[in-house]
């Protein structure tokens, strides 16, 4: 037994062990704070930073495990899934069409310029499209995703655990982590393809509005152009991508709620951890990624540079 | 009753969090059948003690057994079907937000399976006679109801389970005094009508002597001596008035004494 509840993964069993950092939640709300301060300090007891980023780190990959396992029980019902998907869906489709137009029409108002010094104005569309499809559709759509829908899952799972309701679940025999992210995850990496070919398509026509109306660029030989670069390879690499954003960013914006502290306080905190970290692991993940498709893209077409038109 | 073999069992338990020791060392044996009050100051323990029982969390040091078995150490399955015969009712109610309140009281019996919907309907309608709700309070959100409301469909939705062992964290805490007396009184209709082992946190007096067999008194840690037992008081409700222990005098009484000139001194 390990003499430190907080360095006790807790998503072992269908208990939900409250760690070290979540003592407020459990101790009565009135409890007297002269007390914490009142307990000899001993250092040896504190993990360092990294060891507390390895701990989180580790509890999350069970808490993963456990939600994704859900998918596979009792506990998912479809009712759920399906509320939640128009719930994603519907909320981020606004925010995600205009960030797609406008981030659009600016890659092309930045391109122009370089482009049209060294006489290749019809190659810009191939250049802005491909980086579209590749990344900034799916990162867009993922950090919008993060932004609008994740950070109210993190806030609605912060106010559940703070007002009891997580443990209200799991005491009428019902595992809070597979009940609750159990939907929530699958409903985002469903929906998040959705949300990234939104993102694409109108990234495509802002910059096509740009290019083509204001920039009078040739169109035959832009979009000849963009069809020969851009291929089905590409859109499946991005799509492939924002449906690990969207398993990652619900994992990580359900986790933090879980472990939300007491108060409002902590529910807000709750959000802003979901957001931030998640927006972090985008752009790792999407790092990662990008290294590791370019890798297969060369396996299974040796030579491929000779792809670009 | 003592002699019987008691159905939850906590074994030496020490709990903290971080560097906070809330439990330490308790011993402390509920019977069946029993109604067991524990009482004590804010922050000692009280409310953890039940949701150890519940295995919601997990105990530092030592064990806490349900008839007999270790709750650290069930299957996922037999937890649930511990958990299945205990109705929890949680201090601000812990009622489900987001659904009205025949889902809330239908929300375990769902989870559970094998009720056909007129009988969860039923069912529900039963439950919330016996706490005092009308039916037309069914299709209401908690949001819409007040604090004694929602405690009695939080009892209900406990109920409707029909538990082995009820445990009620603050049943009456924040509610007016009529409708202490009605929780009080549907405590002791809850013991009455099955023969439930209740295990009731409060640090309302009346409750205590209106419920309980037997009451435990917790004192907070950090503020013993070293080597004193952190229960104050195990015994019949009669016998704490006559009790001479300082401390339990102080509780029972309410009476602040030289109680704030020690929190400025520790807030110093």
């Amino acid at each position: 037994m390990s003499p430190n509840p907080t360095s006790r993964l807790s998503y072992r069993r269908h208990a939900l062990t409250v760690r070290g950092a979540d003592a407020a939640a459990v101790v009565e709300p009135d409890a007297e704070v002269g007390e914490i301060s009142q307990s000899p300090p001993d250092t040896e007891d504190r993990p360092s930073a990294w060891l507390n980023a390895f701990v989180g780190l580790g509890d999350w990959t069970l808490f993963s495990y456990r939600a994704v396992s859900g998918l596979f029980s009792r506990h998912l019902k479809l009712k759920e899934l399906v509320g939640v998907c128009i719930d994603v869906g519907v909320s981020s489709v606004g925010v995600v069409v205009i960030t797609g137009v406008f981030i659009g029409m600016v890659l092309a108002v930045q391109a122009y310029n370089q482009f049209h010094m060294i006489g290749l104005d019809t190659s810009i569309g191939a250049v802005i499209h491909m980086s579209i499809v590749r990344e900034l559709g799916p990162v867009l759509a993922a950090v919008m995703l993060a932004g609008r829908v994740g950070t109210a899952m993190s806030a609605q799972l912060a106010t559940m655990r703070v007002t009891e309701q997580i443990d209200a679940l799991a005491c009428l025999g019902v595992d809070p982590v597979k009940f609750l992210v159990g939907p929530r995850f699958l409903g985002c990496v469903l929906v998040i393809p959705l949300l990234t070919i939104i993102a694409d398509a109108f990234g495509v026509m802002g910059s096509s509005l740009i290019c083509l109306k204001v920039f009078h660029i040739d169109e035959f030989h832009y979009w000849r152009h963009t069809a020969n670069f851009v291929k089905l390879w590409d859109l499946f690499v991005g799509l492939g991508k924002s449906v690990i954003f969207g398993g990652v960013l619900s994992l990580i914006c359900c986790h933090r709620g879980f472990n939300s502290r007491a108060g409002a306080e902590g529910v807000g905190r709750a959000a802003t951890e979901g957001f931030v970290l998640s927006f972090v692991a985008i752009l790792v993940i999407d790092f990662v990624m990008a290294m590791l498709t370019n890798a297969i893209a060369a396996i299974i077409w040796p030579g491929g540079g000779g792809r670009v038109a | 009753m003592t002699n019987a073999t008691p159905l939850i069992q906590l074994v030496n338990v020490s709990i903290r969090f971080g560097r906070q020791q809330v439990l330490s060392n308790i011993s402390l044996d509920v019977f069946p059948h029993q109604t067991m009050v524990l009482i004590g100051e804010s922050g000692c323990g009280k409310s953890v003690t039940l949701k150890l029982i519940v295995g919601l969390l997990q105990p530092t040091d030592g064990d806490v057994l349900f008839e007999g078995k270790s709750v650290q150490s069930m299957s996922e399955r037999e937890l649930t079907a511990m958990r299945l015969r205990v109705g929890f009712l949680f201090q601000g109610s812990a009622l489900f937000d987001s659904l009205n309140v025949l889902e809330n009281v239908a929300f375990g019996l769902r989870a559970k399976g094998g009720f056909t919907e007129s009988d969860i309907r039923q069912r529900v309608r039963d439950k919330l006679m016996e706490v005092g709700l009308p039916p037309t309070a069914e299709t209401k959100m908690p949001a819409e109801l007040s604090g004694g409301m929602r405690k009695r469909v939080g009892l209900a939705r406990a109920l409707a389970l029909e538990p082995d062992v009820m445990l009620y964290d603050e049943p009456t805490t924040g509610l007016d005094p009529i409708m202490t007396d009605v929780i009080n009184e549907l405590i002791l209709q809850t013991r009455s009508r099955r023969p439930v082992t209740s295990l009731v946190v409060t640090h309302e007096m009346r409750t205590v002597h209106k419920v309980a067999d037997r009451v435990v008194m917790l004192y907070p840690f950090t503020r013993l001596q070293a080597g004193e037992s952190q229960v104050l008081y195990d015994g019949p409700p009669q016998r704490l008035q006559t009790n001479l222990n300082p401390r339990v005098r102080q509780f029972v009484e309410g009476e602040a004494r030289d109680r704030l000139s020690e929190l400025r001194g520790e807030a110093q």
